[in-house]
């Protein structure tokens, strides 16, 4: 992109701060052409960072050869098929589930909760763990707290167990996944063409920036940890381009107002306390070694895959996906919602066929939304 | 569900506080805070809980993109739904469970 049409494009985008960003700008094209290749794809793995991608544009501006990819950063089309359907069967059987709003209307194999609670399910929509303890401590009826999400909401699980308050009506049934074994996953792809990541601010907030410096070194993949405004997306990936060019196989903190080195231990603390690393399947992806967070056994009267019988998952279990829906694809870089022959046609947000056209942070929902790489003119609409 | 959401504590019961976004006061969980809190701090609250006390030099920086989202964004923004999403994550004050 030449200068002034760069320039042109800073203009026409909502930045708060138009010369910052245009010079931000600048010096990732001039890195980027300094590394010489004509392809170069880093992946973000946060829904939010997304949103804020699409939203302001931020990809009008970046280079041709650079490709910003989101990857399993959004907790509902991660949740496998098979945790949906024991959720689905929990309701079904008369408990009452809460969970968060956007796993209502996930496809299980053969029906969502929204279904079910259509046919007559008592299905709870929460925006906390705190409101499903309410809703349990008001009834005699078994409630089953559907737990879906990362790192940042597991703590707020871990935290009501720990906090002695659950009534004996309620179980928790698991479904929280820990991010980093999966960019390991992705990065480890004989074919990835992922060369840096941008880790999710507010996820680090909790486990601290070190925490990838193994991932970085093992993989020879830098991670850099990014905010959510626009310049500090944009800034981040300026690092992290800068840290490809020098080959720096490091971790580069460029959110330091939120994430500290070693995060929140008080959080910490309490996660590891409740919850230990099981493998187990990313939907569409693969069997991610240590990417679920599990109930540790002296929580096993909590769990509700105990209470109810409910069998684990394994490896064997046939990740089930719908046919030919790229979702899979799409989260671990290999495909974008463009390549897919279901989107915005069969699948659209009021009628979705995979999980990523779900949720508020499904890459397919985003760009269904903003428009996924703009031309200048979608950038001012 | 990752993006958390900045608020001031107004006043400090326990483990509970309650604290104003932007002209709402709703409670906030104190158990995963990495710092004591007291009124006046600033904290970013997810899912209903303070997950992290952030630091006074870093808060105006911290505050202008929800400014800029609540103020700019209509309702088929789905980040701006996301973020009050969380602040309905954070209890009403007074409200009686349900």
């Amino acid at each position: 992109m030449s200068r002034a049409d760069l320039g042109a494009a800073v203009a026409q985008l909502k930045f708060r701060n138009p010369a910052k960003a245009a010079a931000l700008a600048r010096a990732i094209d001039r890195t980027v052409q300094e590394i010489g290749r004509e392809s170069i794809a880093v992946m973000h793995v946060c829904g939010s960072h997304e949103q804020a991608i699409a939203k302001f544009g931020l990809r009008s501006v970046l280079p041709k050869a650079l490709d910003v990819i989101m990857g399993p950063g959004c907790p509902v089309c991660i949740t496998d098929m098979p945790e949906v359907d024991a959720a689905v069967a929990l309701a079904e059987r008369g408990a009452q589930v809460a969970t968060y709003g956007d796993m209502l209307r996930v496809p299980g194999t053969r029906s969502s909760l929204a279904d079910a609670q259509a046919a007559g399910a008592t299905v709870h929509v929460v925006y906390s763990v705190a409101q499903a303890l309410e809703i349990a401590a008001a009834t005699t009826a078994e409630v089953v707290f559907f737990a879906t999400g990362f790192e940042t909401t597991a703590v707020a699980t871990a935290a009501v167990v720990l906090a002695g308050e659950v009534p004996p009506n309620f179980s928790i049934l698991s479904a929280h996944k820990y991010v980093p074994p999966a960019m390991s996953l992705v990065a480890a792809l004989p074919d990835t063409r992922i060369e840096g990541f941008l880790a999710a601010g507010h996820a680090a907030v909790i486990t601290g920036w070190k925490l990838f410096e193994p991932l970085a070194r093992e993989h020879r993949a830098p991670v850099v940890i990014a905010g959510f405004e626009p310049l500090d997306i944009l800034a981040a990936v300026l690092k992290l381009v800068e840290l490809i060019r020098d080959g720096r196989h490091e971790v580069a903190n460029m959110y330091p107002r939120c994430v500290t080195a070693e995060g929140n231990r008080v959080a910490q603390g309490q996660l590891w306390r409740v919850f230990e690393l099981r493998g187990g399947h990313w939907r569409g992806i693969a069997w991610v070694p240590d990417g679920n967070l599990a109930l540790r056994p002296e929580w096993s009267h909590l769990d509700a895959r105990v209470r109810f019988g409910l069998r684990a998952p394994t490896p064997s279990d046939r990740p089930a996906v719908a046919t030919d829906c790229l979702c899979g694809e799409i989260m671990i870089g290999r495909a974008t919602p463009a390549d897919c022959r279901h989107f915005g046609t069969t699948c659209v947000p009021e009628s979705p066929v995979g999980a990523c056209m779900v949720s508020s942070e499904g890459t397919c929902r985003i760009w269904y939304q903003y428009g996924g790489r703009p031309d200048l003119a979608g950038a001012t609409a | 569900m990752c993006l958390g959401v900045p608020g001031r504590i107004v006043s400090v019961e326990g483990l509970v506080a309650t604290v104003d976004f932007w002209g709402v006061q709703r409670q906030v969980r104190l158990e995963l805070v990495d710092e004591p809190v007291q009124p006046g701090d600033y904290i970013l609250n997810h899912v209903g809980f303070a997950i992290r006390r952030i630091p006074e030099e870093d808060i105006e920086g911290t505050l202008e993109l929800y400014e800029q989202l609540l103020k700019a964004s209509g309702e088929d923004d789905l980040m701006a739904a996301d973020v009050r999403g969380e602040l309905d994550a954070a209890r009403e004050q007074g409200r009686e469970p349900r």
